[in-house]
């Protein structure tokens, strides 16, 4: 299992990778074990966050060519051209997203928000006028402690609801 | 109420979504070294030799920490008031092991990377010991867990190391055995509950640095900071006047932060080698090597008069603290004095019991704190008895629970660790929460149950659970609040947000003790050198206990502006209406602002600052009544939650958005202790758990509706009215889910997590 605390023990040497990252291309030197979380970290993008290690909770969510991955699991090397979208380079749609959040209380600890935010915003952009069972669907690995879900669920209906 | 009592949204607003830096994590320094742990690979080991001679050679390398080289000091690392009661038997690296994932030695160095490479070089020879795996057990086992000749009570809790019984407590009202033979009715029940993980999204994160003026500064995910200062003094033997700890934004606790984890290890590495040094926890590292819920086994026994009161409530109990005795003593007695209460027509009732050490990973508090697990055992047996007596479990539960203006002879019996406080409550609608559940689940049409004609039976089943607001005379809580030019205010506490959104709902309470808006207050916590004392998020305390200081604060701020107005204008009073002071004689008005920039710069200047604390006389308790709407394949065992309704009175809800998050998301903690989070170990005592893939925490899809609703209570000694609401919705589930199950299908587990395969076992059984 790849994870930012175990890596693969393999080490051939720096890599360089292009990342083009909130519209912004950046190249980098990556070992050829880093997994894109790891990248994304040490270049400060803070609001990519890492929980499970493995690839099941949906906190170190980002954006890969308009997809949401597991960043902790995904090898940066194979991200290597491609576009990632942090929760930066949606501003305007994840505030409008937490607005209706925080007016629900649904905001608690916030660690796992910008990965569940990304992943309604990508949920939105693929399903036409999804049904609750398509949200949860959608929205199943991403895992929230917090709260009980449905406070999310409730958001999404009505974030859901204002874009119509 | 201006600003108590709404739905505001949290201070922290977009903060918390953007690249800010807000968590533990995102303010280390990058040049932080890195410290990894080595941990135990073995349940129960001495370490015979530890050669950390290669290791230290590799380029990189900066500090390696063993038993030979760190502090030799006796600790508890339960983030709990002083003198503690919990033993003391943890040494921050020892050189027995008594867990897999205890310390055996630490690295700090320039990348992960190379401490992970020094971590395999360590060369360790252990004996290997016969580990107490079976806390069933584990007293009087021949393989003693805690030997070392430092491990201490700080006062009598019945620690008995050399039988492995980490603390003991018995208790006792009334005759119980006359009161059982003489009831009509009487049960008996045994019940299994496991150790349950937090798993807060955040894992342990924290960093240490020496600052400009050589003192240590520790940033760390705490539910505790003051307490965190107090133990790291403790264990490394250095003044508390040279430790600061500060707590960022926290990535949730639910208890698991409640505790000293990596802190003495980064403050050690930053000591020793002059550079910040940092430590996250793996995932597995939380599973395995932080905190889990104490498991028990609950024998619980009732008997009722012919009328169905309730005369005896026996409860006898063995508790499994794993490898160190943390919040061994108070959790176990909290799952009887957070449960026996709410049946005060008992003329008699005992509880008792030991907490035993094993060789698994440490217990420590979880939200609930024993409370959920005693919830379980009592609840479950309530409604076994009312089948016994012929009623309706409900029915049951209404003629023997307490009231308002009732007490119980438990509340002073039983404290946390010492002697409770007597109470008389002034608020309980806890009758008038089972009322609305009722109603809201169709009680009366739904319960038992309904067969749904394709094999698919539904059951509705219900339990009831209290909890407390703090520790009486125990918690203290204090707030600082300073008024800015300008006319804002900052209100500094020491309360701990650990997502919870105390920092919000404390700001509400001081902009409704000053008479200002919400927006007027700047809310700082949690920074053992910026703000005053506060002993931190647990206990269901914050609303409670920092809740009445800043109140206290706020309403003296508000009488301090007002009397330092009427200096400035000459006359006898002054009255602040929230934006202007007028003079007494109705002559001269001053903006807040104005008045606020007249005294910083130009008229009669000085600050003002004002401090307040708190402790409780009592511990009012929030009450809930909670329905599970369960739904069981016959043919397949497989059981799915429907609904689950919960009915909360915890006073005034400050901020009842928030409130009833704190509510939906107890609510579903409990329900994964009650139907998903099983627990497995190997045979050497290897958690096999120790990740999402294999614990099984409830996702979005697991659950069908939730819904919370709260009754109209008012708390007298609380702030506005307020009592806690941060771990009452997570008491019932299991019971509620059990009484549901067996309601549907006539199958009664007393063992934690209720699963489709255990029903189905059952099912088959019956065939």
């Amino acid at each position: 299992m790849l994870s930012s605390g175990k890596k693969s023990t393999f080490r051939g040497g720096k890599m360089k990778i292009s990342l083009n990252i909130n519209n912004y291309i950046r190249n980098i030197d990556i070992e050829p074990g880093d997994v894109l979380y790891d990248v994304l970290n040490k270049l400060g993008y803070t609001s990519v966050r890492n929980s499970c290690d493995t690839g099941c909770c949906g906190t170190c969510t980002v954006l890969l060519d308009g997809e949401p991955v597991p960043s902790c699991s995904y090898l940066a090397v194979k991200a290597d051209g491609k576009s990632i979208t942090t929760i930066e380079g949606v501003k305007e749609e994840a505030e409008k997203i937490n607005n209706y959040m925080l007016n629900e209380g649904a905001v608690q600890c916030g660690y796992c928000n910008p990965g569940f935010i990304l992943t309604v915003i990508a949920m939105k952009n693929e399903i036409k006028d999804p049904t609750e069972t398509d949200i949860k669907n959608y929205l199943v690995g991403n895992l929230c402690r917090c709260s009980g879900y449905v406070g999310h669920l409730r958001v999404i209906k009505k974030y859901l609801e204002a874009i119509k | 109420m201006k600003v108590v009592n709404k739905s505001l949204p949290k201070k922290e607003g977009h903060g918390l979504i953007e690249d800010r830096l807000s968590y533990t994590n995102d303010l280390a320094p990058s040049n932080a070294l890195k410290v990894k742990v080595l941990r135990s690979p073995y349940a129960f080991a001495k370490i015979e030799d530890i050669d950390v001679s290669s290791a230290e050679k590799i380029p990189g390398v900066r500090c390696i920490l063993t038993h030979k080289n760190v502090p030799r000091n006796i600790i508890t690392r339960a983030g709990q008031g002083y003198p503690e009661p919990s033993p003391h038997d943890k040494f921050i690296i020892d050189e027995y092991v008594r867990y897999i994932g205890d310390e055996v030695a630490a690295v700090a160095a320039e990348t992960i990377d190379i401490a992970e490479k020094a971590i395999k070089e360590i060369k360790v020879k252990y004996k290997v010991l016969s580990p107490v795996l079976d806390f069933e057990k584990a007293e009087g086992n021949e393989s003693v867990i805690h030997m070392e000749k430092e491990a201490h009570e700080m006062f009598p809790i019945g620690f008995n190391p050399v039988k492995n019984i980490a603390a003991e407590y018995h208790m006792h009202f009334g005759d119980v055995d006359k009161a059982l033979s003489d009831s009509k009715y009487i049960v008996k029940e045994r019940y299994y509950t496991q150790a349950q993980a937090h798993t807060a999204m955040e894992v342990h994160t924290c960093f240490a640095y020496i600052d400009t003026y050589g003192r240590l500064t520790i940033v760390t995910s705490s539910q505790v900071p003051f307490h965190v200062r107090r133990i790291t003094s403790h264990a490394l033997g250095i003044p508390l006047s040279s430790i600061r700890v500060i707590k960022p934004r926290v990535g949730g606790g639910f208890g698991g932060k409640q505790a000293v984890h990596g802190e003495l290890l980064v403050a050690l590495a930053a000591l020793r080698t002059g550079r910040p040094a940092k430590l996250i926890y793996t995932r597995e590292e939380v599973f395995e090597a932080t905190y889990t819920r104490h498991p028990m086994r609950l024998d619980v026994t009732m008997g009722a008069d012919e009328n169905g009161i309730i005369k005896v409530i026996d409860m006898d109990l063995l508790s499994n603290t794993g490898a160190y005795g943390e919040h061994a003593l108070t959790v176990f007695m909290v799952a009887g004095s957070k449960t026996m209460p709410l049946y005060n027509k008992a003329i008699a009732g005992r509880f008792g019991g030991k907490v035993v050490y094993t060789n698994n990973t440490p217990a420590g508090a979880y939200r609930g704190y024993g409370a959920i697990q005693g919830n379980f055992a009592l609840e479950a047996t309530v409604d076994k008895l009312a089948e016994k007596i012929g009623m309706d479990p409900m029915e049951l539960r209404r003629i023997n629970v307490i009231g308002e203006n009732e007490g119980s002879p438990v509340f002073k019996i039983m404290g946390e660790g010492t002697e409770g406080v007597d109470m008389i409550l002034d608020s309980c609608k806890i009758k008038e929460c089972m009322t609305r559940g009722m109603e809201l689940t169709d009680y009366k049409n739904k319960y038992p149950r309904q067969d749904m004609g394709n094999g698919k039976v539904r059951g509705l089943g219900s339990a009831i659970c209290m909890q407390g607001s703090g520790i009486a005379g125990i918690d203290m809580a204090s707030a600082v609040i300073k008024l800015n030019d300008e006319g804002f205010f900052n209100l500094i506490i020491g309360a701990t947000d650990i997502g919870t959104g105390s920092d919000t709902i404390l700001s509400q309470i001081a902009a409704e003790g000053l008479n200002v808006p919400y927006e007027k207050v700047v809310v700082h916590s949690s920074d053992t050198d910026l703000g005053p004392f506060d002993t931190g998020a647990y206990a269901s305390s914050t609303t409670y206990v920092s809740g009445n200081a800043v109140k206290k604060a706020a309403v003296k701020m508000k009488e301090l502006i007002e009397k330092t107005a009427a200096e400035i204008f000459e006359t006898d009073n002054a009255d602040f209406d929230g934006e202007n002071i007028i003079s007494s004689d109705g002559k001269q008005t001053i903006s807040l602002s104005e008045f606020s920039n007249k005294l910083y710069y130009s008229a009669g200047q000085k600050q003002l600052m004002t401090c307040e604390s708190f402790v409780g006389d009592v511990s009012p308790a929030p009450f809930m009544a909670g329905f599970a709407e369960v739904e069981v394949d016959t043919e397949t065992g497989k059981v799915e939650l429907l609904d689950y309704t919960a009915v909360v009175d915890c006073g005034t809800p400050i901020n009842p958005n928030l409130a009833r998050a704190q509510v939906e998301g107890g609510l579903l903690q409990g329900i994964g202790m009650a139907m998903f989070e099983n627990v497995k170990y190997a045979d050497n005592g290897k958690l096999l758990t120790n990740n999402f893939l294999s614990y099984k925490i409830p996702t979005r899809k697991d659950i069908g509706s939730i819904r919370v609703e709260f009754i109209e209570s008012f708390e007298p000694s609380g702030p506005y009215g307020a009592k806690s609401v941060g771990e009452i919705g997570i008491d019932t589930p299991p019971a509620a889910i059990a009484n549901a199950v067996y309601n549907a299908v006539g199958v009664r587990i007393n063992q934690l997590p209720i699963t489709s395969e255990k029903i189905l076992d059952e099912l088959n059984k019956r065939k």
